[in-house]
Formats: structure tokens, sequence, C-alpha cells
């Protein structure tokens, strides 16, 4: 039998999938090989935009180390608190319907709003926290200091998403099977021997599917930098991402922000497959 | 009879209660000009709504509300009312402004009949911009705008903004402590010095750190010296050139104050650039905690709810201060920007230890309307009304408008006595800071060069480096440098060079 017409049905997909997907990676290549910017338009200038970003330009790869350190911190603490949350409302306690939706509002949030509101506490002489803290005389730069700024950075990205691995790791918790548990149990193992030996194991390959998740949104941190620092004081919270931002933006070198925002996802498609590989390597482990 | 006598107290208690308002047929439909009522012009309340623009629609790119934002929608409002025209107003965020026009013109689109944006964006905008015909050139209320503000929203002769705002930076201090005798006494005692309005920057520093960090002012809690914009990416690179002009404007060396005209080398890390640097750097010492993360939302906040002493940028700190419901209304006072004892000249090479000023005509709120407009002459209508007599004395009076002088009637103190109810002296200072400034023959106007965003961004890296005190001054400076004389070879030599000397005409006197 004939069935060349089922191709007709595929079409509609396809065509999405080539507008929303395809169609927009091949036009960033295409700017990216473009001096295109406020005096020039979409001209051809080859590599240049590339050779620039290799040669000339420190400030993003200093942007991109930083982002690494503030992905995989805040990631890691995102996983060991939102598993401790996790991990409490999964068992019977009192409150468990009302605790699991407390932990999941600041998610709820919007965050640009929500790092306003972040802002004004850390205000160094305006803000709350500063004085609470006046009452054992001290005032921390929390936006000023190049290493506290950062720290602000990771406890409102912490704060805001840590309840989004909660939410994956408790589907993860509900959906592990009984009987490993009720093993463990009849062989009088401990609660930790139990989390180390029995939870943890079942739970790895969801922990790995939120790890990755979480890191690659992780990598696009960008309204929280603008809100609370725009960057600074200096350069010491700019992040990849934000960097693109005020180069193709504020400065409007579009085609060079091509080149690295092509660079970036190349860069982030490798990284991420590496780190996917050597998580399941270390958890996986039979 | 008890009801006639009610009433009529009533009346002749409205009558003076309400005195100082001004009652037409026009303010008493539009409350916003109740102060004024109608002032007559060319595109005054009673000639607009002659018009008929029944059926056409115009739209508007403007601002975020409330800076600017709220009086295109206010002024589209009542120009709605007055025409029948429908005014559709979109509002924006300040750093999208440039984007949100520039990619539709790019791709030869005209979404917007107008659009808001900052006057630096001119050179960029112009070729898509509609000139300002002839017909509005000639109205009374152009006649009135300065010749500067002429200047800042033309290009090389021909207006293509429409002009609505006018911007200067100037020193906002605390009058109730400067003129204060007690301080006057207590400074001398400790410090040797006088204390008294700063005509350099030097004797800023010294007060702003004498004056920071304890409560001089009497109501429990600490003060600081100086509220400035630091905050990088936030407009602190125009912060940055209201410090720089003192040491590095020289009047005796024109042709160029960001770049050598002749060479296009960036004077931008020359002596008198890193001098004022240094001085910033100080600065952050004498400003609030936080200080160096204050945006202009913060600097307006800071100064004008009485947190410090000093302050220098936009009106908007001033105005805000001498709003009603501000705690230090008429206790502030404004003189120009402070000197330096010395500039740089950068034809010898040395310093010229001679006492020396420099406004910075900064840029601020432009508007222009689209090339490919189908309703230009609404839209020119439109901008002309926003900008009337009675609409613009109303908009100066509101802080957060964003609407600053810059027309020669603002200069007379009596419209902020009669209609404001500011102290005389206070009035009288602040106009005549103002006039001072049109009046200078040493005066530094914004860089409005191809690219220009890529010129500020490198300085507001460079300079917040230095803050945050991850380089030097003179090495933050070098690095700025050398952005600048990448982006001149990027942009190319010539076509940078023939835009800077516009400006470079305007700051020498030559247009």
């Amino acid at each position: 039998m004939n069935f060349k017409h089922k191709y007709v049905f595929l079409f509609p997909g396809l065509f999405v999938l080539i507008g929303i997907l395809i169609f927009p990676i091949i036009f960033v290549v295409r700017l990216s090989l473009s001096g295109w910017n406020s005096y020039n338009g979409l001209n051809f200038i080859g590599l240049e935009n590339y050779v620039r970003l290799f040669t000339d330009d420190p400030r993003f790869w200093e942007s991109f180390i930083r982002l690494s350190f503030l992905s995989v911190t805040t990631v890691t603490l995102q996983y060991v608190i939102g598993f401790a949350l996790a991990h409490m409302v999964w068992k019977e306690i009192k409150f468990q319907r009302f605790f699991r939706v407390l932990f999941l509002i600041p998610m709820m949030t919007t965050p640009v709003i929500m790092t306003v509101i972040w802002r004004t506490f850390f205000h160094e002489s305006l803000g709350p926290v500063n004085d609470l803290l006046q009452i054992f005389d001290v005032a921390p730069k929390w936006l000023t200091d190049p290493t506290l700024a950062k720290i602000t950075v990771i406890i409102v990205e912490v704060w805001q998403w840590t309840p989004f691995m909660f939410l994956l790791l408790l589907a993860g918790l509900l959906s592990l099977p009984k009987e490993p548990f009720l093993a463990a149990a009849i062989d009088g193992a401990s609660p930790i021997r139990k989390f180390i030996y029995v939870t943890f194991p079942l739970m790895a390959p969801i922990s790995i599917g939120a790890i990755i998740i979480r890191l690659i949104e992780a990598s696009k941190i960008m309204d929280t930098v603008y809100v609370l620092t725009s960057g600074g004081p200096g350069t010491s919270t700019e992040t990849s991402s934000f960097y693109i931002f005020i180069k193709g933006l504020r400065e409007f070198q579009m085609g060079y922000a091509a080149s690295m925002s092509f660079t970036y996802l190349i860069i982030m498609i490798i990284s991420l497959t590496v780190i996917a590989k050597v998580l399941t390597k270390l958890l996986l482990k039979e | 009879m008890k009801i006639i006598k009610t009433c009529l107290s009533a009346m002749i208690s409205g009558v003076l209660i309400f005195s100082p308002a001004f009652a037409d047929k026009w303010s008493d439909q539009f409350p916003h000009i109740k102060a004024t009522g109608d002032i007559s012009g060319d595109c005054s309340y009673e000639k607009i709504s002659k018009k008929n623009y029944k059926g056409k629609t115009l739209k508007i790119n403007t601002h975020a509300v409330p800076v600017i934002g709220q009086p295109t929608a206010l002024h589209a409002e009542q120009f709605s009312k007055l025409t029948g025209a429908t005014v559709d107003v979109t509002h924006t965020p300040a750093g999208d402004l440039y984007a949100k026009a520039m990619v539709p013109f790019k791709a030869g689109q005209s979404p917007y009949d107008i659009v808001f944006g900052f006057s630096n964006f001119i050179n960029d905008w112009r070729q898509y911009l509609a000139p300002v015909p002839k017909k509005y050139m000639n109205t009374k209320e152009m006649k009135d705008v300065t010749k500067s503000h002429v200047g800042v929203s033309s290009w090389d002769g021909t207006m293509y903004q429409y002009p609505v705002d006018g911007d200067r930076h100037y020193l906002k201090y605390r009058k109730d402590v400067i003129d204060n005798p007690e301080m006057q006494k207590k400074y001398k005692a400790d410090t040797g010095k006088e204390l008294k309005v700063p005509t350099t920057w030097k004797e800023y520093g010294e007060m702003a750190k004498y004056f920071n960090g304890w409560d001089w002012d009497g109501d429990g809690e600490k003060e600081y010296g100086s509220a400035e914009v630091m905050k990088k990416d936030d407009l602190m690179f125009a912060a940055f050139f209201s410090r720089s002009v003192a040491y590095a404007k020289n009047p005796r060396t024109p042709g160029g104050f960001f770049f050598d005209l002749e060479t296009m080398k960036p004077n931008i890390n020359n002596p008198g650039f890193v001098e004022a640097l240094t001085d910033w750097v100080e600065a952050t010492k004498y400003v609030p905690p936080g200080g160096i993360n204050f945006g202009l939302g913060d600097e307006i906040g800071s100064f004008g709810g009485g947190q410090t002493l000093f302050s220098f940028s936009w009106d908007d700190a001033f105005i805000a201060a001498m709003q009603d419901d501000s705690p230090i209304k008429n206790k502030v006072g404004t003189a120009p920007l402070p000197g330096a004892d010395k500039v740089w000249n950068r034809v010898s090479g040395k310093w010229d230890n001679k006492y020396n000023q420099a406004p910075y005509i900064v840029w601020g709120w432009a508007v222009g309307v689209a090339k490919k407009s189908k309703v230009q002459e609404m839209a020119f209508d439109y901008l002309c009304f926003f900008s009337n007599g009675a609409n613009h004395q109303a908009d100066l009076a509101i802080g957060n408008f964003g609407v600053n002088p810059f027309k020669n009637s603002d200069f007379d103190p009596n419209l902020y006595i009669d209609t404001m109810g500011w102290d005389a002296d206070i009035a009288k200072s602040y106009t005549k800071t103002l006039k001072d400034m049109e009046k200078s023959k040493n005066r530094v106007f914004p860089l409005r060069v191809r690219g220009v965003f890529e010129f500020t961004s490198a300085v507001a890296t460079g300079t917040s480096k230095a803050l945050a005190g991850q380089l030097s001054p003179q090495e933050a400076l070098d690095e700025v440098a050398k952005e600048w004389e990448a982006i001149v070879k990027r942009v190319g030599k010539s076509a940078v060079q023939e835009d800077y000397a516009v400006g470079v005409k305007m700051e020498d006197n030559k247009l």
C-alpha cells in the first residue's frame, strides 16, 4: 500500500518547527556574519565578529566564568535545599498540604517584581536587612561589594528557583516504588542508611533530569542581575546573557551580539552534554 | 435668606481658597492647567480645538509612566478630546526606547507616528525622522526655545527632534546647612575652612566628607555627603562627564572635549579626565550606604528625601525636593556645577593653573515624527500642543513628569514663586543658574556621533570598574580609550569625525 499521503500530515508540525526553531538559528548565524548595528545594515563581514570574540574580548570570557560559578553554585544549593524540603513533605507530617503549597510560592511570583523587592530588602541605607543587622553593629554591602553582590544574586536565585527543584523531586519521590523501602524496613535500616542506599539511588535519574533542566535555566540568568546590580559593581556580577544583552540591545551591535549568542549556544550544548554524562556516570553506577 | 448667605460665603471662600488658580473655559475642562488657564499661542487649547482629526489615529511610543510617559498620555487624552483623534500611547522602558524604534526603522517600517527617546539618539534616528516643518518652526512657542536647546534638537541646522524638555546638570545643595551660621562656625572651627556653596570639586568633596554619616539636620537619622548616579549602565556616564568638564573642557583649546577633532584621538584618558575619576572614586566614601549602586531614581529619592547634603544631575531631584510633599521644601538651593583650580591643556600637555568651570548641557528627552508617518501634520500638532505655554508650565511643576525648562520664558523666577510656591531667593538662584549656563561660552554638549551607545557604554564599564576598585582611574580610562579607538576604527574614522564636528561647532560657539 502507498502511504505517501502520510507526509502531508507531517507538514504542519514541520512548518512550525522550521518557523520557530530552525529559522531563528539560521538567522542568528547569518546575523553573526554581519556588522549589523546602528550605522550598518545586514552586510557580510565573514568571520570578523568571531575573530574579535576569540582574540579581543576578554570581558565575554570573564562573564562566562562568572556565569559558570553562579549557575553551578545556585543549582547545587537548590538541589540540596529542594531535596531536603521534598523529603520533608514526602513523609506524613502535620500541615503537609500547607507546606507543599507554601514551598511553591516563590516560583509562582514574577521574577522581576520579586527581584525589585529583594533589592529593596538589601538596599544598604534604606533596606530592612541592614536595619535589622544594625543590632549587631554590622552593615554588609550587599550590592556594592564585588563578593557580597555575587552572594546576593545567589540568595535571590536560590529563593526563587528552589521550589522548581522541590516540585520535580517531590514528584519523583511520590512515584518511587514501595517495595525497596519495605525491604529496608524489614532489614532494620536506619533512616540515614535508608536515604543513602535506597532513596538517593532510586532518585538518581530524576535528580539528573532536574539538575540539567535547572542548569539550562540558570545559565540564562539575566533578570536578577539586571534588576539587582546591572552587572556591577564594576563587572563583578556580569553574566554572559547580560553582556550579550548590553552589546545587542543597549549598544545595538546586533551582528556581534549574534556571534556571541551562537558561540554561547555551542559552548552550552557541549558543556551540558558533558555534565549530563558525568552525572550519569557518578549517580547511576550499578 | 440663610441659604443665600451660606451660598454667598461658600462662593467667596471658594474664590479666596482658589485665588491662585486661573479659571477659564479650558481650565474648567482640563484641571491640569488650572494654575494658568489657556495661554495664547499657535498651539494653545483654543487653537488646537479648531482642528478636526476625527477618524484619524495617532500612534505614539513613549517612556514608561511617570517620567515623560505620564505627560505624553495626559496630553494625548487632552488632544483626543479637543480634536476627536484617536491617540494610541505605548509605554516602553527607557533601555528599550532606542531599539523599539530603531529595529522597525531599519526594517523599513514605521509602527509609530511619534517616537520618544533621548536627544543623543539624533544621529542614528535622523534619517528616519521628518524634519520639523517651517510652519512649526515659526510658532510663538518655538521662538521661545533657548538657542542651546534648538541646537540640541537639530543636526547641522535642521531640527529633527521637537523640543519638549531641556536638560542640564547642575549642583543642588542643602541651603539650610550651607547658609546656616552655626554650621558655618562649626565647620570653620573643625576644618579651618569656610562653609559656602562649593565652587570646585575639591571643596565639594571636603564638605561632603565632613557632613557624611551624622545627623546634621536633627531628624534623628544619619545624613550623608552626596547622592550621585553611580550605578553601572544607568546614566552614570553622564554623571562622570559632569565631573570631568571642569578639569578637561579648556576654553583655550577648542576642537573637541571627547576627542581631538583633528586626529580623532580620544581625550578620555588624559590627566583631566583621570583627575575627575580620581575625585569620583574618592566620592564613594561620602555617598550613602549602597550609593555606588544608585540609579537616577535612587539619587532623586535620596537628595529629594533629605538624605544628603549635595547632589548633581538633572532637574528632577531638585524639583522633587521643592514639591509640596517634600520634607525639605524651600531648604535647597542650586548653583552651577563646581569647577576646578586647574584645567588640562591638551595642546601644551600641561595643567593650566587657572580656575575653570564649564556647564554640561546634557542630553534629555527628545521626540520626533517618523518620516513614513501618514499623519505627520497631526503628529506635529500633537507635539506643538504638548509643549504649549499652559501645558509646559503645568508640567514643569511636577517633578516626576521629567519636563524641565527649555524656553526663555522659563527663566522668569515669578513663574516658580507664583505658581509653585517657591521662596523668592530660591527661585531667583534657580533661574540664574539655568540662565548662566545658556550664556556660558565654555559649554559641553552631549556626544552625538554614530554608534554613540558603544562609546557611552564603554565609559560606564570603565568608570564602574574604577568605582568598584577593580582598576585604578588611569587603568580604567586607558581601557576606555582603547575601546573608543576600536569603535572609531569599526565605525570609520571619517564618519565619526564628520559627526563629531557638528557637536564641536556648538561647543566652540560657531553654530
